[in-house]
């Protein structure tokens, strides 16, 4: 168990300079989460195009470094994506969080890849996860309500 | 003592009014590792450490006495029962109640107070009567009041907080009415340190014809207790943050209220004679004492008893002063720490925060030093609002504590600015 390992220079990057933090304008659906063991809170906002794919995403809400970092490295992967394919890449991280499942070492997931070393703090797991979690239940949500108004 | 200090603030170890070194040899936890580096534990204010006389009483109780209370007519029901009640005489005494039978075994603060709010409050609390209680309340002394106002229609006023973080008495005082039924509140806040003026609580609210409970969850652990001088009707504490096992804790009741109140808990032991569709109940305290209690834990919290009484809670209130003293000495030199509570009368615990690092990471980094501390909201959610922080990082002592464990946290958050600073210049 290393500082190293958790305090990558990437995750310091993001946390300084998030990625896709701030409110987005008429999102197709947003989702708050919380983390009670720590009292952070973030909002996740979402815009879909027809096809049901991400045309951009954005995070707003305050947090500990590896919230942070992770929320904006999320928002990262996730533009271009469908839903399904996004819900997929949740899976994918929280896996990576219980050290069962990894990314594949493509280009575009070299900075989520870093976020690895957090597996290894279980108490800072949540926080890797909050924004991916918080993703997870808005698209759901979003599935139900599509589906209800079908 | 008077403490005398060094050319840097720190207090000469020889005017420490108890034997720190030898204190700590009492404490086998003390003297193991944290991520190789020597334990420095610093969060009291969440749970103790037990001195061996505690984890030993507990061994001997369950290798020679077990056996159920109040029931068995055997030589270990016997013994079990004597050490049982006898771990309550000596409670009583720590705090000064009337009786033993002002003292109530419970599982621990938390419990306590939700024994008051729904056995007395559900009693009491009509339509539009008041419960009042302060911004800086735990969450245990908020959530059981909402729980029973919502059931019974009552409201919670809430006392505002001086900028230093103490209670604004005058605004207490407005607050007071013939509506107001009960006065919630702690003895000392678990994150500002500030000790609050109970008695006069006691006397304002008791003016008004109200109730007064007082969480003292972070209190009667550190400093000489006199529930008589307190004047209050309810007071709630917990053994495991005053070196006893975890699942005991204590509510005080004045007899009179105990009395003429219903029970919480339903079940055996707390009944003297059952009808198929109603009951008699036997006197306070077991009245409240459903169901087998706690027995190890109760007898545990006696000898944790004895042991802070070997010390002396005056002694132990001045070491802990001083270490705070001096913990708010160092601190102040850091233009990137912020503490918050008063700055000067104030109890072992010190919130803080430090510029561009969340309290988590603080946490995490000098854990990796053998620090361990809290971060988070510690449980007082509101306090965090009108503090406008989402979380700080805590710190608390007790009397097993030193000067030198403080000086390892103080370079530990060097630790901190080392990894945080990294960041500052690459990005800049």
């Amino acid at each position: 168990m290393s500082l190293n390992g958790l305090y990558k220079e990437v995750v310091l990057d993001h946390y300084r300079s998030p990625r896709h933090q701030g409110k987005l304008e008429n999102p197709t659906f947003e989702e708050g989460g919380h983390n009670p063991s720590c009292g952070d809170t973030l909002e996740v906002y979402v815009k879909l195009d027809d096809d049901k794919k991400i045309t951009d995403v954005a995070f707003d809400g305050h947090g500990c470094s590896i919230s942070l970092a992770s929320s904006s490295m999320m928002t990262e992967i996730m533009i271009g994506k469908t839903v399904d394919e996004a819900l997929e890449l949740v899976e994918t991280f929280e896996g990576m969080m219980r050290g069962e499942t990894e990314f594949p070492e493509e280009d575009e997931y070299l900075d989520v890849l870093s976020m690895k070393g957090v597996a290894e703090f279980p108490v800072r797991v949540k926080c890797a996860t909050l924004a991916w979690d918080t993703l997870k239940r808005g698209i759901t949500k979003y599935h139900t309500q599509e589906k209800s108004a079908e | 003592m008077p403490v005398t200090k060094g050319s840097n603030g720190a207090i000469k170890k020889e005017n420490s009014p108890i034997d720190v070194d030898k204190i700590r040899q009492d404490f086998p936890i003390l003297s193991r590792k944290a991520h190789g580096k020597p334990l420095v534990y610093l969060d009291n204010a969440a749970t103790s450490q037990k001195p061996k006389l505690v984890i030993e009483q507990l061994d001997e109780y369950y290798r020679q006495h077990n056996a159920n209370v109040h029931r068995g007519i055997h030589v270990l029901s016997e013994e079990a029962t004597d050490a049982y009640e006898a771990a309550r005489a000596k409670i009583r005494k720590f705090i000064n109640a009337e009786s033993a039978q002002n003292i109530i075994y419970t599982k621990g603060t938390t419990e306590s107070i939700n024994l008051v709010a729904n056995a007395w409050g559900r009693q009491h609390f009509r339509e539009g009567d008041e419960i009042i209680l302060s911004q800086m309340e735990h969450h245990s002394n908020l959530v059981p009041w909402q729980i029973v106002a919502k059931a019974t229609g009552a409201k919670i006023r809430p006392i505002n907080l001086t900028e230093e973080g103490r209670l604004d008495l005058d605004h207490f005082a407005t607050l007071l009415n013939k509506r107001t039924k009960i006065v919630a509140i702690t003895q000392m806040s678990n994150v500002l340190g500030t000790l609050n003026p109970i008695a006069k609580i006691s006397e304002m609210a008791h003016g008004a014809g109200a109730k007064v409970l007082v969480d003292g969850a972070q209190g009667a652990a550190h400093m000489p207790t006199d529930i008589q001088e307190f004047g209050c009707d309810f007071y709630a504490f917990s053994g495991h943050k005053m070196c006893g096992p975890t699942g005991i804790g204590i509510l005080y009741g004045k007899m009179d209220i105990l009395e003429e109140m219903d029970p919480f808990l339903g079940g055996g032991e707390m009944i003297e004679e059952v009808q198929i569709d109603s009951s008699t109940y036997k006197d306070p305290p077991w009245k409240f004492e459903a169901g087998t209690p706690n027995i190890a834990q109760a007898i545990g919290m006696g000898y944790a008893v004895d042991y802070l009484q070997s010390i002396g809670m005056e002694n132990i209130l001045a070491h802990e002063s001083d270490l705070t003293n001096y913990t708010m000495q160092r601190l102040k030199y850091f233009e990137d720490v912020h503490v918050y509570g008063p700055h000067g009368k104030r109890g072992g615990i010190v919130s803080f925060t430090m510029d561009g690092v969340h309290p988590h990471d603080i946490a995490t980094i000098v854990d990796q030093e053998g620090v361990a501390l809290r971060a988070g909201h510690h449980c007082a959610q509101p306090l965090m609002r009108w503090l406008n922080v989402g979380s700080t990082a805590r710190i608390s002592v007790y009397f097993y504590n030193t000067t030198d464990e403080i000086d390892i946290f103080i370079h530990s958050l060097d630790k901190v600015r080392e990894i945080f600073s990294n960041v500052a210049e690459r990005t800049v």
